[in-house]
């Protein structure tokens, strides 16, 4: 012990007098360069949004002079007659993705909540975890691929079932043949749960043990406590975790393009097919050539940059108002 | 270094000459094990009624464990498990058809930070009492108003029972924690070193809130501070880690006895401050 503590005390002394390194520590060049190459690389990343938007506008400028803000509610999208409108795919675009919120937020927290709370023992919690957080690895095109060949004939029968037996509710009067937004829906739920899940999960996890001995101390049961106490305090985070997801849906391109049907037009009823911003520009792309198809095409993608830019503006606002009175 | 402690050498004496003592907890050849690691080894003590028992001990030396297994809500965050007996008015609370909830609310607790809901105070005092009964808005406005009179907190918030408790100060949000305690009427209350994250001044009204409290019911408190223990409590157990690392129970008695003369030299140094 006391050997020890003299020859580390020797050494140390060894470094302070070695006046050699001392000066190499005082030259502050490498110091600087790091400091001016992170710099850049910031200003980098921080100007990509911008020179992305900027081009985006620019070269959606034939479309914004020839139809102005009418664009947004228009609803033709003709390619022969260079008559185009967005309000098809604003609304299919927001409705597929508040389909998809609605299923997997309850689905998502669910598991969240087995697989943090003390519910379910640890070696089981862990391989569901595990399991959820996989389904984001899947490239979206395999997910379309079995949306289109497996998922909508496996949900047929439930499409058949809405149809048949609540017609008369508006969202569900179309006869179903398959591709639909509510099939889009489902596969945008299946695609966005990992997301909600793991923050889900994170945000419970992060709360303090404490907080929840304190309701089971006033004898509190592990649900009273979890509905009570624990996914309150959870809010704010889990909100903000459907919101990255939200903006994860809105933007989903390949798989919803192989299972909504890509038919233009609005139809209120979730059996018909519908069509997206993000499919219509994956399916139009490669075939327009005319100055007004790019720059409405463009200008669409402009309309979905400012909705993501929008619900994710909204998203920060909900999250710090949650939290302030929390 | 002869810090080695055997049960044989530790002491618990009996000290009821001068008053008859009714033991609320009784615990009997207490262990305490996470996973596979012994934490606390073979304890026994009884808890008196109307009586304040401090709990001390240097870092690691299981007192809190022991507290957390009063109420059993050790197990609620880990893999805590034991042997041994722990009976409540002679009932085991390990029992397999104990009503775990009861027991919880039998034995209130109060942790190291306070830790209010996300509600506001009016709720916080009644969380407990609604997840059992449902009151009519009266009776609840009585027990929110005796809780909180009871925590010496209603005249600083009478006027703000919509307020939220998290916007309290600690000290404040800590007496919150005892009004909600309080409302469920337990008859045992826990506190894990609960002025630990407190100014002295905030301590100081916790401290003459326990002597208050303790004509009501019996408490037991854990505390790293000497003084507080000589201060609010009337039995002091003193717990001490041997060299694996395992809690033990050293010594048990009256507290003045134990400031001034204890009969373990373990007790006798750390009360003065010199390990711990």
């Amino acid at each position: 012990m006391g050997n020890f503590s003299e020859q580390s005390y020797r050494s140390n002394r060894q470094s302070f007098t070695d006046t050699g390194n001392v000066q190499d520590l005082l030259s502050h060049w490498s110091d600087r360069g790091f400091q001016g190459l992170t710099f850049v690389a910031a200003l980098i990343t921080a100007a990509v949004p911008f020179w992305m938007s900027a081009l985006i506008f620019q070269q959606a400028q034939p479309a914004i002079a020839k139809f102005g803000l009418s664009f947004l509610w228009t609803q033709d999208w003709n390619v022969d007659q260079n008559i185009f409108g967005a309000l098809p795919y604003i609304y299919g675009t927001l409705v597929s993705s508040a389909i998809a919120l609605v299923i997997a937020l309850p689905i998502g927290v669910a598991v969240a909540i087995i697989t943090s709370e003390d519910v379910f023992p640890s070696w089981l919690q862990s391989p569901i975890a595990v399991v959820v957080e996989l389904i984001a690895a899947i490239p979206s095109v395999i997910v379309g691929l079995w949306g289109r060949f497996i998922l909508i004939p496996a949900l047929a029968p439930l499409q058949e079932f809405l149809f048949g037996h609540f017609k008369w509710l508006p969202i569900f009067n179309t006869q179903p043949f398959g591709p639909s937004m509510l099939m889009a829906g489902i596969v945008l739920a299946i695609m966005i749960l990992p997301t909600i899940a793991a923050i889900s999960r994170e945000v419970l996890r992060a709360i303090s043990q404490d907080l929840r001995n304190g309701a089971f101390a006033l004898g509190s049961t592990q649900w009273e406590t979890i509905w009570h106490i624990t996914l309150p305090a959870a809010a704010s985070g889990i909100f903000g975790g459907a919101s990255l997801a939200l903006g994860r849906a809105l933007g989903e391109t390949m798989a919803v393009t192989m299972v909504i049907g890509n038919v233009t037009g609005i139809d209120v009823s979730l059996l018909s097919p519908g069509n997206t911003i993000p499919a219509l520009l994956a399916n139009q792309f490669s075939e327009a050539t005319d100055p007004v198809h790019i720059g409405a095409l463009m200008y669409l993608a402009l309309v979905l940059f400012l909705v993501t830019l929008t619900v994710n503006a909204l998203a920060v606002v909900m999250v710090r108002f949650l939290t302030r009175h929390a | 270094m002869s810090m080695s402690l055997s049960p044989q050498q530790s002491s618990v004496r009996s000290t009821s000459l001068e008053e008859s003592l009714t033991p609320v907890l009784r615990v009997r050849d207490l262990s305490c094990f996470y996973g596979r690691t012994k934490a606390l080894e073979a304890v026994s003590m009884e808890i008196y009624e109307g009586k304040v028992t401090a709990i001390i001990g240097p870092s690691g030396c299981g007192k809190s464990t022991f507290l957390k297994t009063l109420n059993r809500i050790g197990e609620m965050e880990s893999n805590l498990r034991i042997q041994g007996k722990i009976e409540l008015f002679g009932k085991d609370i390990y029992d397999r058809k104990v009503n775990l909830n009861l027991v919880r609310r039998l034995v209130g607790m109060i942790f190291q930070q306070p830790n209010p809901f996300a509600m506001s105070i009016f709720d916080n005092v009644v969380y407990g009492v609604r997840a059992f009964s449902r009151p009519r808005e009266s009776e609840l406005n009585r027990i929110v108003e005796t809780s909180l009179k009871s925590a010496a907190l209603w005249d600083e918030v009478k006027d703000n029972l919509d307020g939220s408790g998290l916007d309290l100060s600690g000290g404040q949000q800590q007496r919150l924690c005892i009004a909600r305690a309080l409302a469920v009427s337990p008859k045992v209350l826990l506190m894990d070193e609960p002025c630990s994250a407190l100014d002295p001044i905030a301590t100081m009204k916790i401290e003459s809130l326990i002597r208050e409290l303790q004509k009501k019911l019996t408490i037991v408190i854990v505390t790293h501070n000497m003084q507080q223990a000589a201060r609010v409590s009337d039995y002091t157990a003193f717990f001490s880690a041997d060299e694996n690392r395992i809690g033990q129970l050293v010594e048990f008695d009256q507290t003045a006895q134990m400031f001034m003369e204890a009969s373990q030299q373990n007790t006798r140094d750390y009360v003065a401050g010199r390990f711990g």
